[in-house]
């Protein structure tokens, strides 16, 4: 039984449909990357996992049990974490008080305030000053730590390269390396194709709402993911 | 010398005008809405006592045993099942709700105890004195409600910095929706929070009602030298809060001793002169209300 | 597929209709005091006094966004200059109504000077502050009569029938006006500003509109339409009281009016209106309860239908008698 399973969801802000019938599954300790254009409707997919669009019941089901459209609050104390895009920094907290509400629900686990200063010490430096006063490199990092903090069985990240110099990427793919070399369970969504290409086990392509590709990085040709993500 | 008694009663009236103002900041610093029946609850918590004293024949101090416990639920219940719904549409809505609130409750205090003017009596307690000098005394009574300003505030403070549930209030009124994703019920928030704002409105009715008399239908006014705090001290700052009551306390105690029909416009003066010299008050960081 | 030509439309059948049946029901009203009582003319002056200051309302807050509880102050400032202008200057007290609308309007600059520094809630309260203010000035000032206020003399010389029936065209050219002013400034390009900043503020600015400007002009509208008002309210009770003139009953009712019969239409002050004096008339035996019932009913009605009665009823028909939206008409439809 997958971890995560979503079956035939579709999203609608007001009129407008973002998804059309998405299907997808992630397993116990599996990376899955989402890649796709702007607009796709990836966003649109982990706000709906995470009970932040209304969805039926039955489809998100998250260890076998049936979470679509409970309030967030309840799906994020069942073990599920979202990174939101945009990093989403609290700016009246503190660096480590950002860290600390990300432990609000008090879940259990191998995370603490301490490991994630060891994953990312320049947080530790700069633990008193506003969250906000950080740089875009440092404020994503204090954004997965928050998400981090929740202990969550599954980890939802939206775009965390958006905006960032090459250079500061790098080292956040790293520590990522690094928490799902822990067995952490992910589910990311990405535009840098090349970046979810190395550190994925599977990957989905979304094309304007509906999934275009679904397979192994290994298994897919260039010219197959290009073509499923303009949808040639 | 009587100038100097003028200024002291003005800075410790400053402790009641803060514990008005703390309740209408706090509900507007997390969730943006001023209510405009603010006054109103304050004057019904204060007949809430005359109802407790009435039915039991306890001191009024007793009877805040009830009243708080009364207003928190009342706080949490209105959040949930009335504000809540229109919080999101807007700025008119809530404004308009709670105005609608304000002209109900002032009614309705008007029907059941009639438009006589009340007062919570606790004796001698109100009259006593400290002789500092020989020309200059401090109230007992006006000490307690200065002491009990002051409590209120630390207590605010160590609830909003130090504290998980503090946290839960800054974060969720920075952002709803990512305070959403730290596991966070906003709704349930929000309503922690106006029950702890008319918490602080029961402690204020009370005592307003022990110092003076009261009648259903001075509630606005009491939304005014609420606002008017707040505004003089600063928003988003609760030290400022206290300033800014000890100011226009003694705005009104000065006003008043020139002449007792002056009392209120004084501090409308000076609520205004500051609006104009300084208009984020004299603590406050510039807020942008969106 | 592009256009060909195109034409801007505004009327619908329903507008041309009530067009007329709105002009016949003006002609029956001119005609009232041929037909109808000195009280039947009293009701009807308060009636267009009370849907003056709901049209004024209305624009503030159902276009312009702002919600100001302190409209009161130019009821009493219009009272008031009606006393000074037609008493102590000697004008006419029946031009002395309009003129009254300017002092309210010279006053009302100094008024957004300052309560313009605040936004939403917070200029909410500014404005009754200000209108406390007014209030303790008036009231305080011995030679307009102080708190005991003062009554109006420079009609004691017409006769009693006369005086009612020229109080009452006025008041019915106040009320017609004031409908025609507000869908007049709303058919105009300010008015289309008005609607886009109501929408969005941020948005409009980035397309030019001046936010503060077009806000200030409906605030100082506002303010003429309600010294207007007030004045004509005192020319009709002779008696002004401070204590009455500058009371925020006066913005609850208006508040009342516009949220029960529907909030930015202009259609909703009107029914509003109808509904306010209908409930009054019901429950004039009940006291304070009256209030209660009008508190309650709106505060139903801003939760579960938050565009009033009109706005229920129009969205069920359809119905627009005062077309102030522009709809785009294609004339034809040429393919590449």
């Amino acid at each position: 039984m997958s971890l995560l399973s979503v079956h035939d969801l579709t999203a609608f802000y007001h009129d407008f449909q973002a998804l059309f019938g998405i299907s997808l599954h992630v397993d116990a300790g599996e990376v899955v990357g989402i890649i796709g254009a702007n607009g796709a409707g990836k966003s649109t997919f982990l706000r709906s996992v995470v009970g932040l669009n209304a969805s039926p019941p039955e489809a998100v089901r998250f260890d076998g049990r049936p979470i679509g459209g409970r309030p967030t609050h309840d799906i994020i104390g069942l073990g599920i974490a979202l990174v939101p895009e945009g990093r989403r920094i609290f700016p009246s907290l503190s660096v480590e008080e950002n860290l600390r509400i990300g432990a609000h629900r008090g879940r259990p686990g191998g995370w603490s305030l301490a490991r994630v200063y060891e994953l990312f010490p320049v947080l530790r430096e700069r633990r008193a000053m506003s969250g906000i006063a950080l740089s875009g490199g440092q404020q994503q990092m204090l954004a997965i730590g928050r998400g981090l903090m929740a202990n969550p069985r599954l980890l939802l990240l939206d775009e965390v390269s958006l905006g960032l110099a090459p250079a500061v990427v790098h080292d956040i793919y790293r520590a990522l390396r690094a928490i799902v070399g822990d067995g952490t369970t992910t589910l990311f969504v990405e535009q840098d194709v090349g970046r979810a290409l190395g550190v994925c086990d599977r990957l989905y392509c979304f094309q304007e709402g509906r999934l275009s590709l679904e397979g192994r990085p290994l298994d897919l040709t260039r010219a197959q993911i290009a073509a499923a993500y303009f949808g040639v | 010398m009587d100038w100097v008694n003028a200024v002291v009663q003005g800075v410790l009236l400053g402790g009641l005008y803060a514990l008005f103002a703390t309740g209408l900041s706090l509900v507007f610093g997390i969730m943006r809405v001023v209510n405009l029946a603010h006054g109103d609850f304050i004057i019904l918590a204060a007949f809430l006592g005359v109802a407790v004293v009435g039915l039991t024949g306890v001191s009024p101090f007793l009877g805040l045993l009830v009243v708080v416990p009364v207003m928190l639920g009342l706080g949490y219940a209105i959040q949930r099942a009335l504000l809540a719904r229109v919080l999101d549409r807007g700025v008119l809505p809530p404004l308009l709700v709670t105005f609608g609130l304000s002209i109900i409750i002032q009614n309705a205090l008007l029907q059941l105890f009639s438009a006589d003017d009340r007062r919570l009596e606790v004796g001698g307690i109100t009259t006593a004195s400290i002789a500092i000098t020989g020309q200059v005394a401090i109230g007992w009574y006006p000490l307690i409600v200065f002491v009990v300003g002051v409590l209120a505030i630390v207590g605010l403070q160590l609830l909003f910095f130090r504290t998980a549930l503090g946290r839960a209030f800054r974060a969720t009124a920075d952002d709803p929706e990512t305070a959403r994703l730290m596991g966070i019920n906003h709704r349930h928030t929000y309503a922690v929070a106006v029950a702890i704002a008319f918490g602080i409105i029961g402690l204020a009715g009370v005592f307003l009602g022990i110092r003076t008399t009261f009648s259903p239908d001075i509630g606005p006014g009491r939304l005014l030298v609420a606002f008017e705090t707040v505004v003089i001290g600063g928003l988003g700052s609760l030290w400022g809060t206290l300033l800014g009551g000890v100011i226009l306390g003694v705005a009104h105690t000065i006003g008043g001793k020139i002449d007792p029909a002056y009392r209120e416009l004084t501090g409308h003066l000076v609520f205004l002169l500051v609006l104009l010299a300084r208009p984020e008050g004299l603590f406050g960081r510039a807020v942008r209300e969106t | 597929m592009t256009p060909g030509s195109y034409a801007i439309e505004r009327a619908t059948t329903a507008s041309r209709l009530g067009a007329v049946a709105g002009a016949v029901l003006l002609a029956v009203l001119v005609a009232l005091p041929f037909w109808g009582s000195s009280s039947d003319m009293r009701l009807l002056v308060e009636f267009l006094s009370m849907l003056t200051l709901a049209q004024m309302w209305n624009l503030l807050a159902g276009y312009g966004g702002l919600v100001s509880v302190g409209q009161q102050a130019y009821v009493g400032l219009g009272g008031y200059a009606l006393n000074v202008l037609a008493d102590f200057l000697g004008l006419d007290p029946f031009l002395s109504v309009f003129l009254a609308g300017l002092v309210a309007v010279a006053l009302a600059l100094p008024t957004a000077a300052l309560v313009f520094r605040f936004q939403g809630g917070y200029f909410a309260v500014g404005t009754w502050v200000v209108a406390e203010v007014y209030y303790l000035l008036i009231a305080n000032s011995s030679m307009l009569g102080g708190g005991l206020g003062r009554s109006l003399q420079a009609l004691r010389s017409i006769p009693r029938a006369e005086r009612e029936r020229l109080t009452y065209w006025i008041a019915l050219a106040v009320g017609v006006g004031a409908v025609a002013l507000v869908y007049l400034m709303l058919r105009s390009r300010r008015g289309l500003a008005l609607t886009a900043i109501r929408d969005s503020a941020r948005a409009s600015e980035s397309l030019g509109i001046d936010v503060f400007r077009s806000k200030l002009f409906a605030y100082l509208v506002a303010a003429f339409g309600g010294g207007v008002a007030g004045a004509l309210i005192y020319l009709n009770l002779l008696r002004i009281l401070p204590t009455a003139a500058f009371s925020v009953n006066w913005t609850a009712a208006m508040i009342f009016v516009v949220v029960i019969g529907g909030i930015g239409t202009i259609e909703g002050p009107i029914v509003g209106t109808l509904v306010f004096f209908v409930l009054r008339e019901l429950l004039a035996d009940y006291g304070a309860w009256y209030l209660i019932v009008l508190g309650a009913v709106a505060i139903v009605v801003m939760v579960w239908a938050p565009h009033g009665l009109w706005g229920l009823v129009a969205a069920r028909l359809g119905l627009r008698f005062f077309p102030v939206q522009r709809r785009v008409r294609l004339a034809t439809v040429v393919d590449p």
